[in-house]
């Protein structure tokens, strides 16, 4: 009996030393990263299946990824496990934290962490105007991976009983008001148009400043044109909408809500993320169209959503083995693969020309309206102090739509606001 | 119980020590804490905090959204209070009597105690939505136009309070069905033989005898009106244009949203003060006047 | 004997009427999670129409569990919940006992700092704890969410009540069969507070079932996640809302208590009725 206690006790004892010896031959790189999931659908999964497909083939990698809700709880999660102690190495976040990470020394520059010449030009293999909200400072900071332009879905049936032409979608201002005049019912069971204000309402107030020549802020991140006389043109013309032309609901718009109204066929017309697409093609019980917004002096939207960044807080083989992962989910391949299953856009123009997404493009032309519309592009409102002066927008947005405020009040206190709180950082 | 004068204390305060602990750490140390907080600078990484003294409170003195929010607040806290108490005490009162179907009645009243504000806020979101909603859809059967009941800076804090208020009811009926089931039945009979009619019955018998409950109650209602935000989430995230933000949603955004843990202390501070306030305000104002048994 | 008589005809009328009104009320109140119901169980195209014949489905529920897992953060619910109930129990019977029994100096200026939490509640300081948690190394753990609530002003108000209103003969007696001060703990106050207990328990586990401020701050993933938080960031994409799944998802957040509830739900109420010695 005390003999079998022997034998199980080496053998216990020789079973830890060999694991110890093979899992330090096996010593794998661990990577913690966190994403927000920002679009409906089983999202998690279709991430957990192409980090599952990384690892195969990189066995010496090991990538834990965390989904931590909307693009805000991911940029707080990610610093919050910073200053806790159980860092991750890298992280999809919002494409316009960047000055925030910056500011917070959180991040480290791509161009610190290349050495190839051939990762070099990898850096410049994605969209440019993909890539300006994650440049500043002539550095580059945050590579895209789930981004999004706004695109405008019409009901071609509603299009076709308001007597409009299915197939020629309005292109301009003056367009879009007359169609929508005409898709507006006078019994109020269907508006026209749907512009939301809540949510994001300065990522669709980009669209109309860009499209009447505007930008709102400049490279640097501390200047913001608030209260330009072309901003304060769009924000009075968006505001006509509802107001003047009547083919608006006026006050705000809900954004979370937009979609369904929007099926229910409550607006004929609505501008929102790319990211919806998937899901309306799949709910839609009417012939839709989707097509890039109009134009005013040109045409214009800013883009959305996610970049990867990878934290400062890292060794060297952990920057390593994230770069690998970053390349494998920005690559072609697993590029045009997440766009087909979530309505997200290819990041590089090579992801629009694998066979997958050429065959999914031609049966489903839809799907480049986003990429076709990045000729026309901008960088998504970012900033120092990016939440506050954002919020300022958002709210003087709101002020206007909701008559508490002339347009040119609200962007007139909205801007110095911005000045104020930019001004440490001239 | 003392074994001796001595060990009575001691054991006292070992009894009282596990609790004390996390009560402190918790609750007294962080308020301390705040307040020594709300006096220095923001503090990143490349620009260290520093003491700013008392800026934090001027800055936010001058900070139109602190105001709107300060209103806000107390707007919500007249609206909610008084009608959930009022209404609390009118359920309990009803299902206090052998109504028909009573156990379906204190069912359907105390169910949204037991629901998530998270989730209440989900259905109401359907509920208050434009057109599309029920609340829309009912209005549309009688021939009124629908609303825009959440994105209409005059009838947001409106929508929310209702809401706020169909949460709360129920759960403070609890406690008045609870004291009015320890009211002697023989106060009832003696009210009847003097013919006083159930209006006055319940004025001056009713009432004043539930006042211990309605001070625990109130005390209850005050905090909840400051601490519920969860449904700001959801709903309106404080839209549009603030005019559904509360203090500690804002204090939250700033905190968590914008990093700003300094300017954050400042509005908590302002926090605790308005509810040190009410809690002193309730025990003594409302001690005078409750009839202990 | 001298019968009030008001006129019956008067009574009954009043009767009706409030019947009625009570019958709305509950009408009105039920209509929320009513429509829960309906839409969970029904397709998109259904949740916004109410067509009474329309086909039920289970989809939406399949959906949400793909979507998040709800079946992880119930586990993760379940565990924070019994965990603070344990904690609270004993913490709060230690320290009612104290300040009930024990007359030990300082102890009305103990309590009055105890009833502090009353009013100022953990989220209140939601930014100062947050840092001590990160301090402690304790965030993204169910502890961490649990914690700071252990000590609950709350519990040791009623305990304290509870206790001090039993009978000093009791504790008499039982010192007189050689008990010591634990022992009388156990066998006197501890028995007779069993309505407190189970009320308090209840009150306590719906509380923290459905908090959501502090665990959202504190949670980073999935393995500490309750089902509010999952349920508010699930509720809040990019892309908007589809009122079937949400609704789902709302419900099966929902459905222990709510199971719980039905079955507690008289002796909830009882425990109140029956309160023991007064």
């Amino acid at each position: 009996m005390f003999t079998i206690i022997k034998t199980r006790m080496v053998r216990l004892i020789l079973a830890a030393c060999f694991g110890v010896f093979t899992s330090a031959a096996q010593a794998a790189t661990e990577l913690t990263m966190y994403y927000p999931v920002a679009v409906g659908g089983p999202l998690t999964q279709v991430v957990d299946g192409i980090i599952a497909d990384f690892m195969k083939e990189n066995p010496d990698i090991k990538v834990n990824a965390i989904y931590a809700g909307n693009y805000n709880d991911a940029r707080i999660k990610a610093l919050a496990a910073l200053s806790s102690g159980e860092p991750a190495q890298l992280s999809v976040m919002f494409s316009i934290d960047i000055y925030e990470l910056i500011e917070q020394d959180a991040i480290v520059a791509f161009d610190d962490v290349v050495t190839t010449a051939e990762d070099r030009k990898w850096l410049d293999s994605f969209y440019p105007s993909l890539m300006e909200n994650g440049r500043t400072g002539g550095k580059t900071w945050g590579i895209p991976f789930q981004r999004s332009t706004i695109v405008m879905y019409y009901n071609k049936d509603a299009f076709r009983a308001a007597g409009l032409d299915p197939e020629k979608p309005p292109a301009t201002w003056d367009e879009l008001a007359a169609s929508a005049k005409k898709l507006t019912k006078a019994d109020g069971s269907q508006w026209g148009l749907m512009i939301p204000s809540t949510g994001y309402p300065y990522w669709m107030f980009g669209a109309l400043a860009m499209q009447n020549g505007q930008v709102l802020m400049n490279g640097a991140g501390n200047e913001t044109y608030y209260d330009a006389p072309a901003t304060v043109e769009a924000l009075q013309f968006w505001k006509d909408l509802g107001a003047k032309h009547k083919v608006m609901p006026q006050g705000t718009i809900e954004w979370g809500t937009l979609r369904q109204n929007f099926l229910e066929g409550k607006t004929a017309i609505m501008w929102h993320s790319t990211g919806n697409l998937t899901t309306v093609k799949k709910s839609a019980n009417f012939d839709f169209g989707v097509a890039m917004l109009p134009a005013n002096k040109r045409r214009g939207t800013p883009t959305g959503g996610g970049n990867f960044y990878i934290f400062k807080q890292t060794s060297a083989e952990e920057r390593t083995a994230a770069m690998k992962l970053i390349k494998y989910m920005t690559s072609p391949e697993v590029s045009a693969e997440w766009s087909i299953k979530t309505g997200y856009m290819g990041v590089s123009p090579a992801a629009y020309q694998t066979a997958k997404l050429q065959d999914y493009v031609k049966g489903f032309p839809y799907a480049a309206v986003a990429r076709d519309q990045l000729e026309y592009a901008t960088a998504e409102l970012s900033t120092y102090e990016t939440g506050r002066v954002r919020k300022a927008l958002d709210d003087a947005i709101q002020a206007a739509l909701t008559d508490a405020k002339t347009p040119a009040e609200a962007l007139k206190e909205a801007q110095g606001t911005a000045r104020r709180l930019l001004r440490a950082y001239q | 119980m003392q074994s001796s004068n001595m060990m009575r204390h001691v054991y006292g305060w070992l009894l009282l020590t596990p609790a004390a602990i996390l009560l402190i750490t918790f609750t007294h140390y962080p308020t301390v804490a705040t307040v020594y907080e709300s006096l220095f600078s923001k503090g990143t990484s490349t620009r260290p905090s520093r003491f700013i003294g008392i800026e934090n409170y001027e800055l936010m003195l001058e900070d139109p959204i602190f105001w709107k929010v300060l209103v806000n607040n107390l707007w919500f806290a007249l609206g909610t209070i008084p009608a959930s108490i009022g209404l609390a005490i009118a359920m309990a009162l009803l299902v206090n009597k052998a109504l028909p179907g009573r156990s379906f009645l204190r069912l359907a009243y105390f169910t949204p105690t037991i629901l998530p504000m998270i989730a209440v806020a989900n259905i109401w979101l359907f509920f208050y939505s434009p057109d599309i909603g029920l609340i829309d859809q009912v209005l549309g059967l009688f021939g009124f136009s629908g609303h825009n009941w959440l994105g209409d800076p005059d009838t947001v804090l409106g929508a929310i309070i209702i809401m706020t208020i169909w949460k709360e009811a129920g759960f403070f009926m609890i406690f008045y069905l609870a004291a009015l089931q320890h009211l002697p039945p023989e106060l009832e009979e003696a009210a009847k033989l003097e013919g006083a009619s159930r209006w006055y019955y319940f004025r001056r018998v009713v009432f004043p005898l539930l006042m211990p409950t309605t001070l625990f109650v109130l005390i209850n209602a005050v905090l909840n009106s400051f601490k519920l935000v969860d449904h700001l989430f959801v709903l309106t995230k404080g839209g549009p244009d603030n005019a559904s933000n509360l203090l500690l949603y804002y204090i939250y955004e700033n905190a968590f949203s914008y990093f700003d843990t300094s300017y954050a202390a400042t509005l908590t501070v302002v926090l605790l003060t308005m509810l040190a306030l009410m809690a002193l305000a309730q025990f003594f104002i409302l001690d005078k006047r409750i009839h202990y048994r | 004997m001298i019968q009030a008589q008001n006129t019956p005809r008067k009574r009954s009328f009043a009767d009706v009427l409030e019947t009625f009104a009570a019958w709305f009320i509950a009408i009105l109140w039920i209509s929320p999670l009513a429509y829960a119901f309906w839409a969970a169980f029904h397709a998109s195209e259904y949740a916004i129409h109410f067509d009474l014949f329309a086909p039920l489905t289970l989809d939406n529920f399949r959906q949400a569990l793909d979507q998040a897992p709800f079946l992880r953060y119930g586990f993760n619910t379940f565990v924070l919940v019994s965990m603070l109930l344990v904690g609270q129990f004993v913490l709060c019977t230690l320290a009612a006992y104290a300040f009930a029994r024990f007359e030990f100096a300082g102890s009305n200026i103990a309590f009055g700092l105890v009833l502090v939490q009353l009013m100022i509640t953990p989220e209140i300081l939601i930014v100062e704890n947050y840092g001590t948690m990160a301090n402690l190394g304790l965030v993204d753990t169910i502890t961490g969410i649990g914690l700071p609530y252990m000590a609950s002003a709350f519990g040791i108000f009623l305990l304290r009540q509870t206790f001090k209103s039993t009978p000093k003969e009791l504790e008499e007696a039982a010192r007189l069969e050689g008990c010591g001060m634990f022992g009388i703990l156990w066998r006197v106050y501890i028995p007779l507070a069993r309505p407190t207990y189970l009320a308090y328990g209840l009150v306590s586990i719906s509380h923290h079932w459905n908090n959501f401020l502090w665990p959202l701050v504190i949670t980073n993933s999935v393995e500490t996640r309750p089902l509010t938080v999952g349920l508010g960031i699930f509720g809040a994409p990019e892309s908007g809302v589809d009122w079937s799944i949400v609704s789902a998802a709302t419900l099966l957040s929902v459905a222990p208590l709510l199971i719980a509830f039905l079955l507690f739900q008289r002796q909830f109420i009882q425990s109140f009725m029956h309160s023991g010695i007064k």
